[in-house]
């Protein structure tokens, strides 16, 4: 036995008991991931701003574009919670109603990738023939650096919530369809799934029972990522001018009207820069938290 | 004085689920110059014991619980890394199983040997190199001056393994640890990387530990045999008398696998069963549940390591019985 | 080595046509009529006119694409309406500030990330490892914008210390463009520092584990030499492929930065390009930019096989 052969014996032992037959596979699953650390952290974060997006309407007594010029640049505190900008709208409300927009566009562009990546990647990589054509459109539209192109799609499309939502699916798209290809490349090659071939399964049977459900796993960890990044993008863009347009409150745009104001009422940028950090970091945890869960492949290299 | 001499070592990994221990209270020792062949299955701690002595266990989490390990009158148990450090190379060396893999794939062959008299020993590059070169050749690497600068993947199994063997006989040293040296070669280059370890003995005078679960390597090779079973000694004894009369059931039962060419012996028998995994190990004698000899009294406790001949050590109560026809 | 060179041009070819091809294609992402959407909303019809027949987007369509390829070739991608002067030239003139803030932004990287990655994985498990992470989980988690925010906020409103924006030419005055460049550059680099040292981490524990680790340790080298040698050239070899990443990633984010520190590159440009509807500058500034890219990555993965024999001798 070898040194590495002895750590491979003892992480064995480590690994908890199989309780066979005992409850559905799902059950072990989910009672691990929340046992992980990280991944309840994360899903603490992002549930609170999940929750304030679902109930905007009801957490929020003020129309986020309420005017109150006799209440403007009121710091935190007080009968503003978060304080008012430079127009004196209650930042609460804005920043609410910001995180709506952002957990929508999240929400959408992980729809959308959910859909046509799975649609491309699965294509690519169970058709060989389609392989070749689909990867190289893919690989010229991941040359572009992501923001950058988005930009660009954005720029022509014109600004607005389902242009960005837009955008940010062709940018993304392609990296989640390599991401599903390299797994269905793998699965097909399985002998369960060359036993379904040999016994005449159709091709979208195979797809659908065989190769797919076993593909889930990285997928849904990219897309707990993808969400943290299309949350991101869409900040930056309307950070830039390219997203909802005002007054629609999107935590991008409400950063960029608080820089004229950054000497005295920094809350106007803190504010809603914060709410996005957390919700950021807490999809990032949660993705942590699915990878090392549900793939172990990636596990061990943690 | 031996060169090396372990008492009543003990060493344990950490896990989630508490304590195990690999290695259980062993005691051997080794002369200047000797052969010592250590036999067991994987799993029975026979790679723990030479990663002990050589102190690359990973800790955490393994820890020697007990016991001591003296090279040359020296202590190694509770050694700093860095005093480690210079016992590696110069006091005892240490070859794999895998030499596919133990050799770095990114620097040349010659670096890596030239590295290991660096980290040791003050030599001008032009000797440094020489000496690099001579221990090529001395494993019987062709035109080793041209092959130094060649990196590990140029190289076959057989021959990455003879470089291991220069680069760990570089600094001379005392012992050679030799862990499953050939299991990971062709059975023709295992002929020839054992016949080299023995010649390369008899010129550079150094003992060698050689584990290996081949009972055939260690007749060929070793002076004196040490058998292991689930982190325990269970035999011990010369070559030529463990072979002529082995005690234990268990090395009854290694040497009836090794298939053999001459009438006395026509079958070839394994040992029913597995390896107990370290949390599960049964009480008293831990090859109780597959030993065809095992009686009541075998639970009760562990055997100990009684003389039972000249230098000949069994841990079994049943040592003596006869084998159920 | 020649022979990796020759194929990894071979398939960059078919990538930068279709890039080109994307990019030309963009235009008619604009709906409604291009000319009057540039033209704006006062222009009258013959203005419109001007700009249809400038862009040429009176011609039919496959004639649009032979002159835009044909332009590819010789190296015009036609007029920025913004600037007046050709697109590759304006992209050029600014190209410089954008590399420099860009390699700055590297160095920064590369230096934090990789240390942070090598520590937390001597120190696996420990306080250190964790602080490390969290670091890198905050890189990776806040928006370069808001950070880049955050240090005006304090060190140049509050604190005085650096000016707000704007960019002083390393050529002119080295000390004014570490000045000017410093903020943008942190606030550009954390994103990418936290990935490298997530991945760095990851990489070392694998190769830490290698068999050649424990040979390395066998032969009694010091614990140092085992790391920083032993360990760090094969670490290197998998980590080179991210750089391409985080090369691609930066260009991503010195848009946002140079906006948000008036800094005049190629991301302060596109910015004034896409806000003023000069859709011939965004169409190709994107395509340089991107093509750009295609190049590192050329370079990059000949870095990768001088950094493993085993692709280097093939």
């Amino acid at each position: 036995m070898s040194e590495t052969g002895a750590l491979k014996l003892e992480a064995a032992l480590a690994e908890p008991e199989a309780e066979p037959g005992r409850r559905h596979p799902g059950w072990a699953t989910l009672r691990r991931l929340f046992r992980h650390r990280l991944f309840v952290t994360g899903l603490v974060l992002f549930g609170i701003i999940a929750f304030m997006a679902a109930a905007a309407p009801w957490i929020t007594d003020a129309n986020p574009n309420r005017l109150s010029m006799r209440n403007k640049f009121l710091p935190p505190g007080g009968d503003w919670v978060m304080g008012t900008d430079n127009f004196g709208r209650s930042l609460w409300s804005r920043v609410v109603w910001g995180a709506r927009l952002s957990v929508i566009i999240g929400i959408s562009v992980v729809a959308l990738n959910a859909v046509f990546g799975t649609l491309i990647g699965a294509a690519a990589g169970y058709f060989r023939r389609l392989d070749n054509v689909l990867m190289r459109v893919n690989d010229a539209l991941m040359a572009f650096p992501a923001i950058l192109l988005a930009i660009g799609v954005t720029a022509m499309l014109g600004p607005s919530t389902a242009n960005v939502i837009l955008a940010l699916g062709i940018v993304y798209i392609p990296r989640t369809a390599r991401i599903v290809r390299a797994s269905v490349i793998v699965l097909r090659e399985m002998e369960y799934v060359q036993a379904a071939v040999a016994a005449g399964a159709g091709h979208w049977r195979i797809l659908r029972h065989h190769i797919l459900p076993n593909a889930m796993a990285p997928m849904i960890v990219q897309l707990s990522f993808l969400f943290a990044y299309a949350v991101l993008s869409e900040a930056t863009l309307s950070f830039l001018g390219l997203g909802a347009v005002p007054p629609t409150p999107t935590w991008g745009n409400i950063m960029a009207e608080g820089r004229d104001f950054m000497r005295d009422a920094p809350w106007i940028i803190a504010i809603p820069g914060v709410t996005l950090m957390i919700t950021v970091l807490g999809l990032n945890m949660l993705g942590d938290g699915l990878r090392d869960v549900l793939d172990p492949r990636l596990r061990i290299q943690q | 004085m031996s060169l090396l001499d372990i008492r009543g070592l003990t060493t344990a990994f950490q896990t989630e689920r508490g304590e195990i221990t690999a290695v259980e209270d062993i005691s051997f020792s080794l002369e200047e110059g000797e052969i010592l062949g250590i036999v067991g299955e994987s799993g029975s701690g026979k790679s723990v014991t030479a990663l002990t002595v050589m102190g690359l266990l990973p800790s955490p989490p393994a820890r020697i619980a007990s016991g001591s390990v003296r090279f040359a009158g020296q202590e190694l148990v509770g050694l700093s890394d860095r005093q480690m450090q210079r016992i590696r190379g110069p006091g005892i060396a240490m070859i794999f199983q895998e030499p596919m893999t133990s050799l770095n794939p990114v620097f040349r062959i010659g670096e890596q040997i030239m590295e290991t008299i660096r980290a040791h020993e003050r030599l001008s590059p032009r000797a440094l190199r020489d000496r690099a070169v001579r221990m090529l050749e001395k494993v019987g690497i062709p035109s080793p001056a041209r092959r130094m600068d060649d990196y590990p993947h140029q190289l076959s199994g057989g021959q990455r393994q003879r470089v291991m063997i220069a680069m760990a006989l570089a600094c001379n040293p005392r012992l050679l640890i030799a862990d499953e040296p050939t299991t990971a070669l062709d059975v023709t280059i295992q002929a020839q990387i054992l016949d080299l370890l023995m010649d390369l003995r008899d010129e550079f005078g150094m003992a060698i530990m050689i584990i290996t679960h081949n009972m055939g390597v260690v007749a060929e090779t070793a002076d004196r045999v040490m058998v292991m079973y689930a982190g325990r000694v269970v035999e011990q004894a010369p070559v030529e008398t463990l072979f002529d009369a082995p005690l234990h059931p268990y090395t009854r039962g290694l040497l009836d696998c090794v298939p053999s060419l001459s009438a006395e012996k026509p079958r070839l028998v394994a040992i029913p069963g597995s390896l107990p995994e370290p949390s599960r190990r049964p009480s008293g004698c831990r090859f109780r549940p597959r030993c065809g000899l095992a009686v009541p009294a075998c639970a009760a406790a562990i055997p100990p390591l009684d003389p039972q001949g000249p230098a000949h050590h069994v841990a079994c109560i049943r040592a003596t019985a006869e084998v159920p026809a | 080595m020649i022979g990796v060179a020759l194929r990894r041009v071979g398939s960059a070819v078919p990538v930068l046509l279709l890039v080109s091809l994307i990019t030309f294609g963009m235009m008619r992402l604009i709906p409604g009529d291009p000319a009057a959407a540039i033209a704006g909303l006062s222009a009258t019809q013959r203005e419109i006119e001007q700009i249809r027949a400038d862009l040429g987007l009176d011609e039919p369509f496959l004639m649009q694409l032979l002159h835009w390829y044909g332009g590819l070739l010789q190296g015009d991608l036609g007029r920025s309406i913004l600037m007046g002067k050709g697109v590759v030239a304006v992209t050029f003139e600014r190209l410089p500030v954008t590399l420099g803030l860009s390699a700055y932004a590297l160095v920064l990287t590369l230096i934090i990330g990789l240390l942070a990655g090598i520590v937390a994985a001597l120190r696996q498990n420990t306080a250190v490892d964790q602080l490390a992470m969290m670091f890198a989980m905050i890189g990776i988690s806040v928006p370069n914008f808001f950070l880049g925010l955050l240090m005006i906020i304090l060190f140049s409103v509050r604190l005085g210390w650096l000016p707000t924006g704007g960019y002083i030419p390393f050529t002119e005055d080295p000390l004014g463009w570490l000045r000017s460049s410093t903020m943008p550059a942190i606030s550009l680099a954390m994103l990418q520092a936290g990935l490298l040292a997530r991945i760095t981490r990851s990489t070392m524990l694998e190769v830490m584990r290698q068999d050649y680790i424990r040979t390395a340790r066998a032969k009694g080298l010091p614990a140092r030499q085992v790391v920083f040698k032993h360990a760090l050239a094969n670490a290197l070899i998998p980590i080179t492929t991210v750089v391409g990443i985080i090369i691609s990633l930066l260009l991503s984010g010195a848009v946002v930065t140079e906006a948000l520190f008036s800094i005049p590159g190629i991301g302060g440009l596109l910015t004034q390009a896409v806000l003023n509807r000069d859709y011939p500058l965004v169409q190709g500034g994107l395509l340089l930019v991107t093509a750009f890219l295609v190049l590192v990555n050329i370079g990059i993965d000949m870095l990768y096989a001088f950094l493993d024999p085993r692709v280097r001798y093939e």
